[in-house]
């Protein structure tokens, strides 16, 4: 399939869902995380658990929804519980393997940012929605995968505020804090996969799309981007994935 | 045994100028009615507390009732920002608001503590994040039995908590259920609570999984019908999530949202 045949966008969202095995348990924020965790689900993983922090747990819901508590996620959850419930006894005590976060900036250890960017903290030039449930699952999990669109403005040296923390300054910070999940695995853009490195936990080029080259991935990146030696090249989204993708968006603008 | 009021009379008795004021709901149940009646009361200072102040939030804060919001994420769920919120923020307009911020888990937990009558929370939170930076609510305790150190928040107790829910009973009996969010505990924390239901029945039937308020514990019920609206309640209404992406529009713009805070607020007949 080439790459007239789908957005960058599409091949995201897919090599999100790929990330996604069966039978892990995943709290899933709204937007690019839910579309790619529902897609694993109708492709290659139907037995994946979804935990949305609206208290739905394993959530199974036949179109997309717009927002974390949504109808359709209470009618096809195994359990609808209260939301201390879902941070107390699902969340803080390591009960889910995978959260799957977005943001709006990402710096070179994995740390993301969604509260302000910009001036100061009283009077910032941009007020994002702030930290949700982010800090405590990107503490918690066992593992944490990122989708976020690659830009200067969002691959920052700095980033401005830490809501929720990758791997802090670098690789012994998680211990140092207490952080008992496993930090960052895999961010996902919209031009390839980052993946930390073993030794530095700094965030490196592993992966590009099809047709995506290492000098646009470091024309993107906000600090001098590290590209792996075994560096290669995703599978391109196969009709099945491009169909089941396609199929969710359609039945989530029908229904709204 | 709590009041059966009507709408305009429970926010007039229950919800002052200055409050500590929740409106809870969790995407589903939000209490946009109630809102609107504070809006047009003119309530002015409040302390606006919410895990998620959506766009009921964002109207009041446009209309000028807010002078602080304790919160954990402000946005329109699934289409972006809220326009009036970060108006305030950025620009001060109308008024500035002065903000108290912390995450999901730590609004969760300080509700808890405030419904359990305990004095602070604790928690695995906020480390190596920056939000203990800006927020002076957020401490540290270590644990009398391990030495670990934990996270510890105070306890959050609304002067008001107002909630919606499917219905009641004349004595205040109230059911809610599908998604309940942190509704409970809000109002077992606050000091006084108003319920706004779909319709007030002779008798409850029980329902599996439902939450019930008995009626002592709840200070008053209004009876009004779609007043989560454009939130949903399960098994009577759908989310209007056409509403919410037609907000963002509405919201951009300060004379486009005060016309529609004139037009669809303030003109509204107020509910018997």
């Amino acid at each position: 399939m080439s790459a007239a045949d789908w957005s960058a966008d599409e091949m995201m969202t897919v090599a999100a869902a790929r990330q996604l095995r069966d039978g892990t348990v995943c709290f899933v924020g709204i937007g690019l995380p839910s579309t790619a965790a529902n897609l694993a689900r109708v492709t290659h993983a139907p037995g994946l658990v979804l935990v949305y922090e609206s208290g739905c747990l394993g959530a199974k819901p036949d179109r997309l929804p717009l927002s974390i508590g949504d109808g359709v996620l209470a009618d096809t959850a195994d359990a609808v519980v209260s939301v201390p419930e879902v941070f107390n006894y699902w969340l803080q005590p390591g009960r889910i393997d995978v959260g799957f976060l977005g943001a709006a900036q990402l710096d070179r250890h994995g740390n993301l940012n969604t509260t302000v960017i910009g001036g100061s903290y009283a009077e910032p030039s941009v007020r994002l929605p702030g930290a949700g449930g982010a800090p405590e699952i990107a503490a918690s999990c066992g593992e944490v995968v990122v989708i976020v669109r690659q830009s200067r403005r969002t691959f920052t040296d700095r980033v401005d505020f830490v809501t929720s923390v990758g791997y802090g300054a670098g690789p012994d910070d998680r211990a140092r804090l207490g952080l008992r999940g496993g930090g960052p695995r895999t961010v996902i853009t919209d031009l390839g996969v980052l993946e930390p490195d073993p030794a530095t936990r700094e965030l490196t080029l592993t992966r590009l799309h099809p047709g995506v080259t290492v000098a646009q991935a470091r024309a993107a990146t906000g600090w001098p981007l590290a590209v792996a030696d075994g560096l290669t090249t995703n599978e391109p989204p196969t009709p099945a994935e491009l169909a089941a993708l396609r199929a969710l968006r359609a039945t989530s603008r029908a229904t709204t | 045994m709590a009041k059966i009021v009507s709408l305009a009379d429970g926010i007039a008795e229950l919800v002052h100028d200055g409050d500590v004021v929740a409106l809870e709901g969790f995407t589903h149940l939000i209490p946009f009615a109630a809102g609107h009646e504070i809006i047009r009361q003119g309530r002015r200072g409040l302390t606006l507390v919410r895990m998620t102040p959506d766009v009921i939030y964002d109207q009041l804060i446009g209309a000028g009732c807010a002078s602080r919001l304790v919160f954990s994420w402000g946005g329109n769920p699934g289409v972006g920002s809220l326009h009036r919120f970060r108006d305030a923020v950025q620009h001060s307009w109308p008024a500035p608001l002065e903000l108290e911020e912390h995450s999901h888990a730590g609004m969760a937990n300080r509700y808890v503590a405030g419904a359990s009558g305990l004095p602070f929370a604790v928690l695995r939170g906020y480390t190596g994040t920056d939000l203990p930076r800006h927020t002076a609510t957020v401490r540290t305790v270590d644990c009398p039995f391990t030495g670990e150190t934990l996270t510890a928040l105070p306890a959050l107790r609304p002067d008001v908590t107002v909630v919606h829910a499917q219905r009641a009973d004349r004595a205040g009996n109230v059911q809610l259920w599908g998604i309940t969010g942190v509704q409970k505990e809000a109002v077992l924390a606050a000091r006084r609570s108003l319920v706004t239901v779909e319709e007030l029945v002779d008798e409850l039937t029980p329902v599996p999984g439902q939450v019930v308020l008995p009626g002592w514990a709840v200070t008053a019920v209004a009876r009004v019908p779609g007043g989560a609206h454009p939130s949903y309640t399960q098994g009577y209404s759908v989310r209007d999530n056409d509403f919410y992406r037609d907000w963002d529009a509405i919201s951009r713009d300060r004379d486009a949202f005060r016309a529609w805070i004139a037009r669809h607020v303030l003109a509204t007949e107020v509910p018997a």
